[in-house]
């Protein structure tokens, strides 16, 4: 195991990448940047177990939810398989008062988070808005709309600032996820101006997963996604976005800059979606399988799986145990979900203003009585 | 809920109405797992896989691979408890509900998803209809009085076949023209009578009785052109215009005799010495005129804005045949050139268009048409209107015609215009009129030429 001199990675991209764990689950102690900045990882047994039972159970979740909307019980489904090494890094590297702003994808970061893995399956299910308090979780809403949670995320982080809880080692930090598509957005581009000069404490954490729907990247840039930090005045780091203990180490080292008071960071995991964009979505029409098959060899749960296996660490007892507990887990999200009510027309009403109004009440009682006119009605 | 569980096809990507089953994964009496893949369906938009929804055992597939499937439908059914023992009967009922669609959910007339005037189904946006109708709890205390006294219940079951145009929906109208199979042939099995694929397949399926000798279709003395160029985008300008604008066609035969004496007066104006005069310089100025007098007939429907774009000037297209094919320059702001500046600008875009070189400007931007099918010897047409515009007037031969001329049989020159337009914006009033003025100036230039400028 050799320290690495620079970015590293044998499957790097042209530029290299922070990679602290091969696709062979080969551990890299530690990458030190051209900047000079060196990151590492120092998890006990139990915490790379942990990140491993993470990995497994996100993607175990994650692929109820798309059988679940296969099945005719979710409208629609963003699966994130493949992408599980930079949500549960990214998302373990939190601490408890930093503020999220996911994309719709981000369900191993809210898991992370500690929430409730149902929380977002309302929405998909349209059986309620999505709605939840985004302070209660420290997890803003899912934002469908390309990149202006990262406006959101700037705003929130200005905040941070004005209300003096940056500067230390136990101030804020906010983290804004994104994709490769979303920036080439206005709304992204403005997020990077307002945070550089306004030294937020924010980190951008774009998940390159190399396709904006069917659009590839060499559509979306001309010079490597971290690369464009520099112009805003940040730093930009690339890490191997499959690799949780990068993911982990880079985006822990950046919040704590952040929540230091020393400004934004960029953060571009490397990464690829091994399925579809979403579920109306069909990618074998703009995707070749030889570039699906050269992203399976490196899959973020085998190389973990592989580094826990060779560092004996653990063995087919604690794989089998953490299958069945995902298994579990999931099929249990499974039931609770196909039982989650049907809202009552009625409840279109409730959440249109914080008191309501006399003209939203007159809407709703005479919406009532309409419901009331048909024979069986529950109102 | 029974052990017997059915699986119905889901929307699988938010709007589709149907889906193709492509392969079955598994068969009846297999033991399946919940998740377990078992069939691979195509819709507009994915083939994905379908994993199982329950464990259990397949105890009846309802459509085969090849069929096309409504959302909606039972496809497979599934002994959630097979252990329990053996079952009573096969669900027959179910086959019955695919096949037959339930009138009780049928939408009241002119709600979205009722029926429409003309037999159609009202849509708001997508795909068209589902054949899926939410249930609808009966009114309280009114078993059978329709809400819209105004509009009649629909009918119920067993559905008249409508007399009429044949209706179906424009996937199966496009199976129906692939397969070869003629609507009209074929008695509907769906809502209201209308033609389903089912009805389609069944159809080509039939060998055709009492056909005649069946053709030989000998290739080697077959040619095949690529459509391309002005012929593709012709094409394509017909069928956008045709199935976007309603068109309506009109006729009116008129005795343009004076028409024809005074193109001869003109003719021999020195002015006009050194430019080509054609009747159709004298159809233009009447299609201008008669257009100052009507100004909704020049006018744009535009469907994005729900607006009618009506245009205070004239960029009359003249329909041009060329080597290359069909095309329709226009000259710009014709309303305002006086009969000798038409006379030239007609010169020049017949002899730039046979040319070859009419530049992509001239034929962008017109606003009325004339389409000169005289010159080719026949009589007249039913013209389909340009894109983005809402009248075209096809002018005839005029020919030596025995015509009632007052009150007596006599030798004259007549010839027949067809006005097509679009009635989304031109009342059959309004087409008539303009029509009508622009027949009135060819009968007689000079009195309507003092009255109406």
């Amino acid at each position: 195991m050799a320290t690495g001199e620079s970015e590293v990675g044998g499957d790097a991209p042209a530029g290299g990448f922070v990679q602290l764990l091969t696709p062979d689950g080969e551990r890299v102690d530690s990458v030190t940047t051209a900047d000079g900045t060196t990151y590492t990882v120092d998890f006990t047994d139990d915490e790379y177990r942990e990140l491993y039972r993470d990995l497994v159970t996100v993607r175990r979740l994650d692929a109820e939810a798309t059988a679940l909307q296969r099945q005719g019980e979710l409208g629609i489904w963003a699966s994130l398989l493949g992408q599980e090494a930079a949500q549960v890094g990214s998302g373990r590297a939190l601490r408890p008062q930093d503020m999220a702003f996911p994309t719709y994808r981000e369900h191993g970061v809210l898991y992370c988070r500690g929430i409730d893995p149902i929380m977002p399956f309302g929405l998909f299910r349209g059986v309620d808005q999505g709605g939840w308090d985004p302070n209660e979780f420290k997890f803003n809403t899912y934002t469908i709309v390309i990149g202006s949670q990262t406006l959101h995320a700037t705003g929130y982080a200005m905040g941070v600032t004005m209300d003096g809880k940056t500067g230390n080692g136990d101030g804020e930090a906010v983290i804004a996820y994104f994709g490769d598509g979303a920036t080439s957005q206005g709304d992204v581009n403005e997020a990077f101006v307002w945070s550089g000069v306004f030294h937020a404490p924010i980190v951008f954490f774009c998940q390159n997963n190399q396709y904006a729907i069917s659009e590839p990247l060499e559509r979306q840039t001309r010079i490597p996604l971290y690369r464009r930090a520099l112009g805003y005045g940040f730093p930009g780091v690339r890490i191997d976005g499959n690799d949780v203990l990068a993911s982990y180490a880079v985006t822990r080292a950046a919040l704590d800059q952040a929540r230091n008071g020393q400004g934004p960071t960029l953060i571009e995991a490397y990464t690829y979606r091994m399925g579809a964009h979403t579920s109306s979505d069909d990618p074998t029409r703009y995707r070749i399988a030889s570039e699906v098959e050269s992203w399976k060899a490196k899959d973020p749960i085998a190389r973990m799986k592989a580094f826990l296996a060779k560092q004996q660490l653990a063995d087919d007892t604690f794989f089998g145990e953490v299958d069945e507990a995902a298994k579990k887990l999931a099929l249990d999200l499974r039931e609770r979900v196909l039982a989650m009510p049907d809202p009552q027309p009625v409840t279109l009403f409730d959440n249109v203003y914080p008191h309501g109004s006399p003209e939203l009440a007159a809407q709703k009682a005479e919406f009532e009585r309409y419901h009331a006119s048909f024979e069986g009605s529950a109102h | 809920m029974s052990r017997i569980k059915e699986f119905t096809l889901p929307d699988l990507g938010e709007g589709l109405t149907e889906g193709e089953i492509l392969s079955w994964l598994v068969k009846v009496g297999d033991t399946i797992e919940l998740n377990q893949p078992i069939v691979e369906v195509e819709t507009a938009k994915a083939a994905v896989e379908i994993p199982a929804k329950w464990a259990g055992v397949v105890t009846q597939i309802f459509h085969e691979a090849g069929t096309t499937v409504e959302v909606g439908a039972p496809i497979v059914a599934i002994d959630t408890d097979p252990s329990a023992g053996a079952l009573p009967e096969p669900s027959a009922e179910s086959l019955a509900a695919v096949e037959v669609a339930p009138a009780e959910g049928a939408v009241e007339p002119g709600l979205i998803g009722g029926p429409a005037p003309g037999g159609r189904t009202a849509v708001l946006v997508g795909y068209g209809p589902r054949t899926t109708i939410a249930k609808r709890r009966p009114r309280v205390g009114t078993p059978s009085t329709p809400s819209t006294p105004a509009a009649p219940p629909p009918a119920p079951e067993p559905e008249p076949v409508p007399s009429g145009p044949v209706l179906a929906k424009p996937p199966v109208r496009k199976l129906a023209r692939d397969m070869g199979v003629d609507l009209t042939s074929i008695t509907g099995s769906g809502p209201m009578g209308s033609v389903t694929r089912d009805d389609v397949h069944k159809a080509a399926a039939q060998p055709v009785a009492a056909a005649p000798a069946p053709a030989v279709f000998d290739t080697a003395r077959e040619q095949r052109i690529p459509v391309k160029g002005v012929r593709k985008l012709t094409a394509e300008n017909m069928v956008a215009s045709a199935f976007t604008a309603p068109h309506v066609t009109e006729f009116l035969t008129v005795d343009v005799t004076r028409s024809m004496k005074a193109l001869e007066k003109i003719k021999g104006r020195r002015e006009f010495q050194d430019v080509r005069v054609s009747p159709l310089l004298l159809v233009a100025k009447a299609v201008l005129l008669a257009a100052k007098r009507h100004p909704m007939v020049n006018s744009t429907w535009s469907g994005a804005t729900g607006e009618i774009v009506v245009k205070e000037y004239v960029n009359l297209g003249i329909a041009a045949a060329t080597e290359r094919g069909l095309i329709v320059p226009n000259i710009k702001d014709a309303g305002r050139l006086t009969l000798r500046e038409l006379a030239e600008a007609l010169n020049t875009l017949v002899q730039v268009a046979r040319s070859g070189r009419t530049p992509p400007a001239d034929m962008a931007g017109g606003t009325l048409s004339i389409t000169n099918v005289g010159v080719f010897g026949v009589d007249t047409g039913t013209p389909i209107l340009p894109p983005g515009e809402s009248a075209i007037l096809a002018f005839g031969s005029v020919k030596p015609t025995p015509w009632v001329h007052k009150d007596k049989i006599k030798i004259r020159q007549v010839t027949t215009l067809g006005l097509s337009f679009d009635h989304r914006i031109i009342d059959g009033e309004l087409g008539s009129k303009f029509l009508r003025d622009v027949g009135e100036f060819l009968t007689d230039p000079e009195a309507t030429l003092l009255s109406w400028t």
